[in-house]
């Protein structure tokens, strides 16, 4: 309780300053967090349909698109990863896709999907896929030649190999890529929900913007940061339970 | 008494480089067999051949029966970490209904007395512990031969001896068939019924000699035998044989002229 305490500490002094300098300030863009958690109550959860139409589609989309970009992302970073060969003929495609901004795709999936939340998943995807994709081809190289001869004198079969051996050697690295994808899949999100579309939390942000609502934006905003934490939070909390067949030391190293 | 293991003028090449040379011989069925031979003379090569990690570029590998498992050197890399104790032993078995696999898995983990460790994970358990895992592994395999890389080059002296008196009794009460390559004569003399010794690089056969020792062994009174000391000298002799090496050479000048210095002192 203590340690929570001590962690806390400076964020919440933080709020605390602000609240105070909002209230003696009373400028209204910088309106103070108590009356931005006001508004954020009005709208979410007196109004849930603004819950139900924006904040939970918004999730839906980067929660999909995360997903999918992570499963492409394993499977082919792990097929990658185990072929010299194929590597080689894709690295430099490879290294040529990640370099391209993804927000710049926005118009070209503009025109592919219209607006909607195929273009908005289609924009997450494309660009959080690397990070996953190039941890999976690192984490599946650095399975040990001793742990590569084992499983070949042992002749285990395909699937073994496949998911007992190079997926949990390769999990620390993917874990580490799928944390990074998760960060960069909200990113991409607002980014898409600001650009095109008719509904989410960055299309709300933008429209209380222009509707003048500055409390609201912040709103917006401090939603989004929340969802950011959360969600790293959850994340962590599945790598923790999943790794937890790491030799301590390490594990140490890692913190 | 049939034969485990036949290999006929087995030879593999790198490029220009000749590892190992036309080597024939066979294991026979419940033998242990040590390979001894000096450092780099392609014992690792031999053992990949016949695992069949690398196919051989000329001769003939038979094993008379469907597989064989390896206890490599380095059981920290050779041991999964994700897995437990008992997950590692039940490795090579998942083609087999569950029951039969954990039957399997804790007969084996008993055999080397490990059953109060089975839920533990590899990277727990001491180094000794850890190469009882891999051979665990190698024995609920049930493998038509047995094949160890430096099995115990990597724990210390009293662990060493401890893990050489399990492996012969391992093998004693359950007739497995061992190929011990190593590069340590003593360890050769001791464990081995045969021991085949190999020059250095190309590796060819030097000597095949049997074991004149009977086969319970025992750490003290086996080491002091006369056999044990008459075989291990000629064993020792037997791979300086042909070709001197460097340090022979340096470390007599080193003896002359230090010997030269204390004349010339006094």
């Amino acid at each position: 309780m203590n340690k929570f305490l001590q962690r806390w500490a400076v964020f919440a002094g933080l709020v605390a300053v602000w609240e105070a300098l909002g209230l003696l300030a009373d400028d209204p863009f910088f309106p103070p967090p108590s009356e931005i958690a006001v508004a954020a109550w009005e709208w979410w959860v007196l109004e849930p349909e603004n819950l139900t139409d924006h904040v939970l589609p918004s999730i839906g989309r980067l929660l999909a698109a995360w997903a999918i970009a992570s499963v492409i992302g394993v499977a082919l970073g792990l097929l990658l990863g185990r072929s010299d060969r194929a590597m080689e003929y894709a690295n430099p495609l490879l290294v040529f896709l990640r370099s391209i901004p993804p927000p710049a795709l926005v118009p070209v999936f503009l025109l592919l999907f219209k607006v909607g939340t195929s273009m908005q998943v289609a924009t997450i995807v494309f660009g959080v896929i690397w990070p996953v994709l190039l941890n999976s081809v690192d984490g599946a190289r650095s399975v040990d030649v001793t742990k590569v001869d084992t499983s070949a004198v042992f002749q285990i079969r395909r699937a073994q190999w496949v998911f007992g051996v190079v997926l949990p050697a390769a999990s620390p690295k993917i874990f580490a890529g799928l944390r990074v994808s998760l960060s960069l899949s909200l990113v991409l999100m607002v980014i898409s929900e600001l650009v095109a579309a008719d509904n989410g939390i960055g299309w709300q942000l933008m429209q209380a913007q222009r509707d003048f609502d500055y409390t609201r934006m912040w709103a917006g905003v401090v939603l989004l940061g929340v969802l950011g934490y959360g969600l790293n939070t959850a994340l962590l909390a599945v790598e923790r339970r999943a790794l937890a067949w790491q030799p301590r030391s390490r594990d140490e190293q890692h913190a | 008494m049939s034969n485990m293991l036949e290999v006929a003028d087995l030879g593999h090449t790198y490029g220009d480089y000749e590892a190992i040379g036309g080597l024939t011989f066979d294991v026979r069925a419940g033998e242990l067999v040590c390979v001894v031979g000096p450092s780099g003379c392609g014992k690792s090569t031999l053992l990949r051949t016949i695992s069949g990690l690398i196919k051989p570029t000329r001769g003939d590998v038979r094993l008379n029966g469907s597989h064989l498992a390896v206890v490599f050197q380095d059981y920290q890399r050779s041991l999964f970490p994700w897995l437990t104790v008992q997950g590692n032993v039940e490795f090579p078995l998942r083609s087999l209904p569950r029951a039969e696999r954990r039957k399997r898995a804790a007969e084996a983990l008993e055999w080397v007395g490990l059953t109060a460790a089975a839920r533990k994970r590899p990277w727990q358990l001491s180094g000794g512990m850890q190469q009882r895992v891999a051979i665990a592994r190698a024995l609920a395999f049930r493998p038509a031969l047995l094949l160890m890389d430096e099995p115990f080059a990597s724990v210390d002296a009293q662990t060493r001896f401890e893990l050489e008196d399990l492996l012969l009794r391992v093998r004693r009460e359950h007739d497995t068939t061992v190929l011990v390559v190593t590069h340590d004569i003593d360890e050769s003399v001791y464990l081995g019924d045969r021991i085949l010794v190999l020059s250095s690089s190309p590796a060819r056969l030097v000597a095949n000699l049997e074991v004149p020792l009977p086969a319970e062994r025992d750490q003290v009174t086996t080491r002091t035998a006369d056999g044990f000391v008459a075989l291990r000298s000629k064993v020792a002799r037997l791979l300086n044989v042909g070709k001197p090496s460097m340090d022979v050479e340096k470390w007599a000048a080193a003896e002359r002229e230090s010997l030269s210095e204390t004349v010339s002192s006094s």
